[in-house]
């Protein structure tokens, strides 16, 4: 029952969030509803529960809702079931309008990625898979900034590519199991030829690709995370991009293992190079919330070559940080959001000085900052030092050449840190405020919580070690 | 004793902890009393686990898997050993004084900064234990990157001022650099050993190929390049004395900048084993020692000298590093963090009198104003010269005695090295003590003595500046005098047993000793003669003397050559690559975006909740309702 809790939560409270009044109303419901799916999200991790749950769904399609929890799944399910009410909490001060909509959407949205953490039959997971990014499509274009329309296009149309491609690939792989199933115990036993591997592991892996991004397809995101409202792009970089992630380690890998070994190093290439790339481009950003997109994708980019390396200890590395940088995603993007709505500005050349005003802030930004670029002692250093072991196996050039992205990030995060919160006050900055209860008291949890990992990371290594098959 | 061993981090961390979460509401002297006694509480256990190890040898300490993978295991653990146990003394004792000399030092600041000055500076302690103690490279890189963290804060605390910022910024930038050679070391043992634990590192050094003892080595040593500010990633440390004086002291001077020298010694078995690498630390090192040197005769502020001197005095460790000198390197680590530590506090005290004046032409006479001070600071340049029978002697000649064993060359330099660091110090006393007062009246009026909180730890580190070099007395002037040796020698017993001993014979030592230090006490009479009459002038400086006042033009040609092709690279990328390349494929709908953004808009006006209520739905019905398959199986199937 827990997995299917974990969906129907936040589907039934999305909808009742439809009839509910403006204003309060949906704020409140949708921040109990969430914590709700919290509960349930941490009740998953005792390990004697029943994690499964199998139903019959489109028994002529030979589709089944059968959902399943290991420790990959868990790890996911964990980050999406912290996000949103983290998210409600530190976004509660921001008004929208139609915020019954909004809140509605967003947890429809949380519904569809717990669906595509969970799901064990391919068709289940599509389906899950688009129930996750509709909402998105929605939530931007119509509570987005002054571009949302033309940067939802975008991000629409690449997206829809790859569900397309990765549709024609599910249904290719069905007509290919002996009992025509989608299941995915069918799909792991499928024979596929080297020939059938090459072409269908690409209309897997664009749709995926895509998502994660890895360079050169990432140009969607920066202007999506940008345009659209933060409590959005929160959700969109700090959980939806670990669905390219996830996919890949659930379904393109295991599927696909020969292609996998074979296109192994152009993809592990291209990664390296979208993280010095996308390193490089955050250096010259004048907006917060711009370079924060840069650097999530240098990130997303190390874990996509550490994926493609096939090494186990980079592979813990890899779900030990997709959590990880998650959390420490989040909370930039709550304290770029928090400077947005007191100083009315997100560039650097029009702030200063802040930690005068706002030395809790500054406190808190300046954690965050150094948990981004993976200090010692702070959640993001252990996934990072086993993800960089595992590429150092593969190759210790490649290692040596995305290491550089260590140094890089440093430059980029102590700008942003100085830029914001040093030198004298302007006048944006002269009268501000320290900030709000609500959000120091979300971001005091995060920092706990990146410390807390930090010191202690095993009992997170330890959920990496039970991943089936 | 086991039990006693984790005190010793645990009680700055609270020190930290209580002055960082009380910054508000605590009194300043209370802040500076938790942040003092903390370090002195840590100092008392430091002594008992001395004592300790002393009598019964190491001490291991496991705590719980930091990371435990399948093919992977890193204990939190600390190893207090001779060598740790040392390091932990110095730490601990110098942290004490130079905490106590901030309580006055930092008495301007408003109470919350002056805790927050104290919280840094308990991390920063807490940082460099953890780095001493760690029982593998893993813990002792959780320590090394956390210094590189307090420093920065600390060179930027006054973090109003932009140039402080740049400062910080840029020597955490720099240590980075190194850090990533540390990181690539650390794979490669883990990739080839499976464990970082230095016991089991040390023991299994048979598996390691030639090359990946080289390798290792020397990626180590880029580590230790950023950190000990050595060629060419020093330009940090000059810059990192935007920091407050006392921080200049005990990071910049004292203890953080030795980590690379700590580092290399703790792993002394790779490095015997990897003579090339050696050779390369004792150039490297040497060459630091020359150049910085040179830059420190022509520099004015009276921080930047020290600063120069001090990357000077860290090559002079790795020079003895590179030739061997372990117990030699160590030993001036520990004689170098006495007077270095001494020289920085006192010119703390000349900072504090002259109302943060730092130009030294504009200071002079001050003997008379700062007595305490005076006498200080001068003991502490005789032991920076290496008069005898001062510490910097004794250090400074065991691992010069070394570089001479290896190959005279490396003496020679080493002695012109010495000869120049006795020049900017005594040029340095001299126009600060000495001759006429060149500030203003006002600055004249206000001159004083420090208070006691500052002169004690100057007192204190002025008798250790000149009794600290008898614990290792060489053997020409008496058998088995060298104490430190004797002590550190378990830690060193295995390089010692793979190298060959060459004793040169005791007269020519003891001639060597006597001419180098007559040329020194020479030198000294020249620059005392000659700045003591120092007058200001406006002539500008030319030709060499121009170069080294600008430093031989290092930071410039590192900008034209690293930071300016970065920025304009990441610049091409911004603003060609982002947007035109990648983006025109996407854009060549780009003529639909607005015809459809115009559709999207008629839509949008309408009742959103509805609109959306009703994608839900029919998402819904997809899910739930869809029993009746069998139409699109039919498709489906005429499809494929």
């Amino acid at each position: 029952m827990i997995p299917l809790l974990l969906i129907l939560i936040p589907v039934v409270s999305a909808i009742l969030t439809f009839f509910l009044k403006n204003g309060n109303a949906a704020k409140n419901w949708a921040l109990i509803a969430s914590t709700a799916t919290l509960i349930v999200g941490l009740y998953a991790l005792c390990p004697v529960c029943k994690l499964e749950f199998d139903a019959t769904w489109l028994p002529l399609l030979g589709s089944r809702f059968s959902l399943s929890l290991d420790g990959l799944s868990k790890m996911l399910v964990l980050l999406t079931a912290i996000s949103f009410p983290v998210v409600f909490a530190s976004t509660y001060n921001n008004e929208y309008k139609q915020s019954n909509a909004f809140y509605g959407l967003m947890l429809l949205t949380q519904a569809g990625l717990m669906g595509v953490f969970l799901a064990s039959d391919c068709l289940l997971f599509y389906f899950f898979w688009e129930l996750a990014l509709i909402p998105v499509y929605f939530l931007c274009s119509i509570w987005g900034g002054e571009k949302r329309i033309a940067v939802t296009f975008k991000f629409f149309v690449y997206t829809f590519v790859g569900s397309l491609l990765m549709l024609i690939g599910i249904l290719y792989l069905y007509f290919q199991t002996p009992d025509h199933s989608f299941a995915i115990k069918s799909f792991y036993a499928l024979k596929l030829s080297a020939s059938q591997q090459n072409l269908a592991f690409w209309l897997f892996f664009i749709a995926f690709a895509i998502k994660m991004p890895i360079f050169p397809l990432h140009t969607w995101q920066p202007d999506a995370y940008e345009q659209s409202p933060t409590a959005v792009t929160m959700i969109l970089s700090g959980v939806m991009v670990k669905m390219g992630i996830y996919a890949v380690i659930r379904w393109l890998i295991p599927i696909f293992p020969s292609a996998t070994v074979k296109y192994a190093d152009i993809i592990i290439i291209a990664s390296v190079i979208g993280m010095i790339y996308a390193s490089l481009i955050a250096i010259k950003q004048d907006d917060v919330k711009r370079l924060v997109a840069y650097s999530s994708i240098a990130h997303i980019g190390l874990m996509s070559a550490v994926l493609f390396s096939l090494k186990t200890i980079g592979w813990n590395g890899v779900m030990i940080q997709m959590f990880n940088h998650g959390i420490n995603v989040i909370g930039l993007w709550i304290v770029a959001d928090a400077i947005e709505q007191k100083l009315g500005t997100r560039k650097f050349s029009e702030l200063g000085g802040l930690a005068q005003k706002a030395p809790v802030l500054a406190i808190l930004l300046v954690v965050l900052a150094f948990a981004n670029v993976a200090l010692p002692l702070t959640n993001a250093f252990v996934g990072e030092f086993l993800m960089f072991n595992g590429l150092f196996q593969y190759n210790f050039w490649i290692a040596g050449v995305a290491g550089i992205s260590i140094i890089l990030g440093a430059v980029y995060t102590l700008n942003m840190v100085q830029k914001i919160f040093y030198g004298q006050t302007v006048p944006a900055t002269q009268n501000a405020l320290e900030i709000k209860g609500n959000v120091q008291f979300v971001l005091i949890i995060l920092v706990l919580v990146i410390i807390g990992f930090g010191v202690y990371p095993q009992p997170m290594i330890d959920l990496t070690k039970h991943i089936h098959p | 004793m086991n039990n006693l061993v984790f005190l010793v981090p645990l009680f700055p961390l609270i020190g930290f902890l209580i002055n960082g979460l009380g910054r508000k509401s605590l009194a300043k002297q209370a802040i500076g009393a938790i942040g003092s006694a903390s370090i002195l509480a840590s100092f008392v256990v430091s002594i008992i686990l001395f004592l300790q190890v002393k009598s019964s040898g190491a001490i291991i300490a496991n705590y719980f898997n930091f990371i435990d993978v399948a093919s992977l295991k890193i204990p939190f653990a600390f190893q207090i050993d001779q060598l740790s146990s040392l390091f932990l003394l110095i730490i601990t004792g110098i942290g004490f004084l130079i905490h106590l000399y901030s309580t006055a030092y930092m008495t301007d600041e408003e109470a919350p900064h002056y805790a927050r000055y104290f919280a840094y500076l308990n991390l920063f302690v807490f940082s460099m234990l953890l780095l001493v103690m760690g029982g593998n490279y893993v813990i002792m890189f959780i320590g090394w990157e956390g210094v590189g963290l307090c420093s920065y804060l600390l060179i930027g605390f006054w973090f109003k001022n932009d140039a402080y910022n740049y400062a910080a910024k840029k020597a955490f930038i720099m240590n980075r650099i190194g850090d990533l050679g540390f990181l690539l070391a650390v794979f490669w043992l883990i990739n080839k050993l499976g464990t970082v634990t230095y016991g089991e590192v040390f023991a299994n050094i048979g598996k390691l190929s030639h090359q990946d003892i080289t390798i290792i080595t020397a990626l180590l040593f880029v580590g230790a390049m950023g950190k000990s500010a050595q060629l060419p990633l020093y330009t940090w440390l000059p810059d990192a004395m935007a920091g407050p004086t006392p921080v200049s002291a005990l990071i910049h001077a004292a203890t953080m900048v030795t980590a690379g020298i700590y580092m290399v010694s703790r792993s002394n078995l790779l490095y015997t084993l990897a003579p090339a690498t050696q050779g390369f630390i004792a150039i490297i090192g040497l060459a630091t020692a020359l150049f910085a040197a040179t830059i420190a005769l022509k520099q004015n502020d009276i921080k930047k000298v020290l600063a120069y001197s001090t990357v000077s005095q860290l090559g002079y460790m790795f020079l003895g590093l590179g030739v061997g000198a372990y117990t030699g390197a160590v030993f001036h680590v520990m004689t170098h963090a006495f007077f270095k530590a001494l020289l920085f506090l006192g010119a703390g005290s000349v900072i504090h009198a002259m109302h943060h004046e730092q130009d030294i032409r504009k200071m002079g006479g001050l003997k008379k104003y700062l007595p305490i001070t005076n006498i200080t600071f001068l003991l502490g340049c005789l032991a920076i010269a290496g008069v005898p029978p001062f510490s910097g002697f004794f250090s400074k000649d065991e691992i010069l005695a070394a570089a001479y064993e290896k190959n005279p060359i490396l003496y020679f330099l080493g002695v012109a090295g010495a000869l120049m660091t006795t020049f900017y110090m005594f040029r340095l006393y001299a126009m600060t003590f000495l001759g006429k007062f060149r500030g203003t009246h006002e600055q004249e009026h206000h001159l004083h003595e420090s208070p006691s909180a500052m002169t004690i730890p100057l007192t204190v580190l002025a008798i250790l500046a000149v009794v600290g070099g008898f614990i290792g007395i060489p053997e020409v002037f008496a058998k088995d005098s060298h104490w430190l040796e004797s002590f550190l020698a378990p830690v060193f017993a295995g390089s010692k047993a793979l190298t060959e001993q060459k004793v040169s014979s005791h007269s020519t030592e003891l001639m060597m000793m006597g001419v180098v230090t007559g040329l020194v006490l020479v030198t000294i009479a020249i620059t005392w003669n000659k700045f003591s009459k120092y007058e200001a002038t406006t002539t500008e400086e030319t030709g060499l003397g121009k170069v080294l006042e600008n430093k031989w033009y290092i930071d410039e040609l590192y900008n034209a050559i690293v930071v300016n092709p970065l920025d304009a690279l990441a610049g091409f990328f911004k603003n060609v690559i982002e947007k035109s390349g990648i983006d025109g494929i996407v854009n060549g709908v780009g003529t639909f975006i607005n015809y459809s953004s115009r559709q999207l808009r008629l839509i949008q006006s309408g009742q959103v909740g509805a609109y959306i209520l009703m994608m839900v739905l029919s998402m819904l019905g997809i899910l739930l309702l869809w029993i009746n398959d069998s139409t699109i199986v039919h498709f489906l199937h005429k499809i494929f």
